[in-house]
């Protein structure tokens, strides 16, 4: 079977939903003729029309705000925007609308809608295109926020989104569209959109990651592994709401937790997933939770990318640190 | 473009009136629904004022803005009114006890029984505009409605109602958008929130056509809605709708405009108000006499007066309810939290 990146099981997932929903509409900044800048709708616009793919005005406060009044209305729109660094503009209508409209109206109107967006660093893009503010985002109550880390994820957490009767963001690791493929294949099936996936078991060490940053993650398991440590390795997936279940479970079952994101550490999602650790796991855990992460800085422009950018060295690092504390 | 009117301030016809304004029934309903929304108003703030409703913006002197817009709506059009069209909203089939729930502090009065489709009000200054151009798009699709929203002259300020009204013009979507022009922002006042000469004249931008009206002449609001719902119902894209009022009343109750505001322009104002001048042409024209406006002003007040008591009858939701339409499904992570609210 073919491999296809993550771009591609984007693509496929996108195709998939506007021929099974007729609904499903598409829209955003050059995702017609052109494709979108990443090519994540490339073909879409010639195989369903520009009634269904449409290229919107450059605004993204309409693309979100569109979202809401279409959503409300009966469709389910799937918004592109084109990178997160300027989503800021959309959250006005992301928390004060589109995550609100089913509460304020006793779900009498609601918000089917995903506002997809790419992610992160990582590959030398100019300033403003490389941010990862997603805390920001799982801080607003009604919203769901999914970061899909392989292709096959992509496919079925964005079919998932789509099918959500609720606002879901979908922000794509950019970092990951085209590192490399596996085989997807087109079945239609969703994967459960708030579940997170134990990538690999393990028994000494739980790492929890999401998005690019499950690439050192996984680089970091597999060196601990020639060293004798057993780390599990965990895709959190969904930011909000947050699979505390799985999270749990997996520090009771080793008792040492070190969590990986790009973005910056204060008041990062490492700092509620350590929060619940402490306040759910004491008793099992060994030694601190432990969290490496993007420092407080600006994000730097690509020359600095690679410094900024949490290495697999500072994970392991963190690793050996709680696993010498006990 | 000039500011075009059918009555003047006393009542007098300045030109032809449209044939709706010709049938007296429709122009009783008209004035019944601006009286309705002035008793809605006052009883509004008495409850306001006396702690027993949140802070609420009055529509004092903004009636025919809000009437005339709904009244030239079809019922299966989408209203997305700003928080000062209540005469609309009670016109489309809102009811008063769901409004004073909704200014009371209970989201059940967004649950309407009414127009199910309608928007609530939108709070946030101009973000109901790109809603308005999303529901136009899902109406396009299916070639059925208009979308029409309203907001103040402040709102044509901000970003979205220009973004939102580029779209709409860019993709002829089925829509109509209104300007409540009651001269004030809170405190500033128009002359000083734009240079441009007209509100209207901001259509130019989008390519649409903008029309200035007075809207103190609730002929003259609806006919002009009625043209541009028209318009967008062909298929000819939308319109932007200035209609041109004057806010009687503070900005909110929390409000003082004292502060910034002079009284005797208010003054000044409220021989321009729209209840009268309709009021004058119904004496003069259509046989109504002191008898059917007591009558009137009777069935309004036991009407609000009974809705305000069923409001005040309704018992909160219980604090669980905080949860009950967060998500499709509440996911397990905030059950938990909805268990520790309890039924409280």
């Amino acid at each position: 079977m073919a491999e296809h990146t993550m771009i591609d099981a984007i693509r496929m997932a996108l195709s998939r939903a506007l021929d099974e929903d007729e609904t499903v509409i598409l829209f955003g900044q050059d995702i017609g003729i052109d494709g979108g800048v990443f090519r994540a709708t490339n073909g879409l616009m010639q195989r369903f029309g520009s009634g269904r793919v449409r290229d919107t005005p450059l605004s993204e406060t309409v693309i979100a705000g569109m979202c809401v009044g279409a959503a409300a209305h009966g469709l389910r729109p799937v918004a592109e925007i084109q990178f997160m660094g300027f989503l800021y503009s959309a959250i006005d209508q992301l928390a004060n609308h589109a995550a609100r409209l089913r509460n304020r109206t006793r779900g009498r109107l609601s918000c089917p809608m995903v506002l997809r967006a790419p992610f992160g660093g990582g590959i030398k893009a100019p300033e403003h295109h490389s941010e990862s503010m997603e805390a920001m985002l799982a801080h607003i109550p009604g919203l769901r926020v999914v970061v899909p880390g392989s292709p096959t994820r992509a496919y079925g957490l964005l079919l998932a989104a789509i099918r959500d009767p609720d606002p879901v963001v979908f922000l794509e690791p950019k970092r990951l569209y085209r590192a490399g493929g596996e085989p997807v294949e087109d079945t239609g099936a969703a994967l459960p959109i708030e579940q997170a996936e134990v990538l690999q078991e393990g028994d000494d060490v739980t790492l929890i990651s999401w998005g690019a940053m499950l690439t050192e993650a996984r680089e970091a398991v597999e060196t601990l592994a020639d060293e004798g440590i057993s780390a599990e390795l965990v895709d959190l997936s969904s930011l909000k709401p947050i699979d505390r279940a799985t999270l749990r479970a997996s520090v009771e079952k080793t008792g040492r937790c070190v969590i990986v994101h790009e973005a910056p550490l204060t008041a990062g999602l490492g700092a509620e997933i350590a929060a619940d650790l402490a306040e759910h796991c004491l008793i099992s855990l060994l030694a601190p939770v432990r969290r490496v992460t993007g420092y407080d800085t600006v994000m730097p422009y690509l020359r600095l990318e690679a410094s900024y950018l949490p290495s697999t060295d500072r994970v392991l690092r963190a690793v050996r640190d709680v696993m010498e504390f006990a | 473009m000039p500011e075009t009117a059918f009555l003047d301030a006393r009542g007098e016809v300045l030109r032809d009136l449209p044939d709706f304004a010709r049938e007296p029934e429709t122009l009783r309903a008209l004035y019944t629904a601006m009286v309705r929304a002035r008793t809605f108003d006052a009883k509004a703030i008495a409850l306001q004022r006396t702690g027993r409703l949140g802070t609420y913006a009055s529509s004092l002197g903004q009636e025919a803005v809000s009437v005339g817009v709904a009244a030239a709506m079809a019922e299966e059009d989408v209203f997305l009114p700003s928080f000062r069209e209540h005469g609309g909203q009670l016109w489309r089939g809102v009811t008063p006890e769901e409004l004073f729930l909704y200014w009371g502090g209970d989201e059940r009065g967004n649950d309407f029984a009414g127009p199910r489709q309608d928007f609530p009000v939108c709070v946030p200054v101009a973000a109901q505009f790109p809603h308005a151009a999303g529901v136009a798009l899902a109406m396009q699709q299916t070639g059925e409605g208009v979308a029409v929203a309203i907001g103040g002259d402040g709102a044509t300020s901000k970003g979205d109602f220009y973004e939102a009204l580029n779209v709409v013009g860019a993709w002829d979507l089925p829509a109509v958008f209104v300007i409540n022009n009651n001269q004030w922002a809170i405190s500033m006042p128009r002359t000083e929130q734009t240079r441009a000469r007209t509100l209207a004249d901001k259509a130019v931008a989008a390519g649409l056509p903008g029309e200035q009206v007075d809207g103190n002449d609730v002929i003259a609001v609806r006919e002009a809605t009625a043209r541009a719902i028209g318009r967008a119902r062909g298929g000819e894209g939308g319109t932007l709708v200035e209609c041109v009022s004057y806010r009687l009343g503070d900005h909110t109750t929390a409000d003082d405009a004292s502060r910034y505001r002079d009284d005797a322009e208010v003054s000044a104002h409220w021989k321009e108000e729209p209840l009268i001048r309709l009021r004058n042409h119904l004496v003069a024209e259509h046989g109504w006499g002191k008898a059917e406006e007591d009558a009137l002003l009777r069935s309004c007040h036991d009407e609000i007066e009974a809705a305000a008591e069923r409001y005040l009858a309704t018992a909160p939701q219980p604090a669980r309810a905080m949860f009950a339409h967060l998500y499709a499904s509440l996911p397990e992570d905030v059950a938990a939290q909805a268990g520790e609210a309890g039924d409280g």
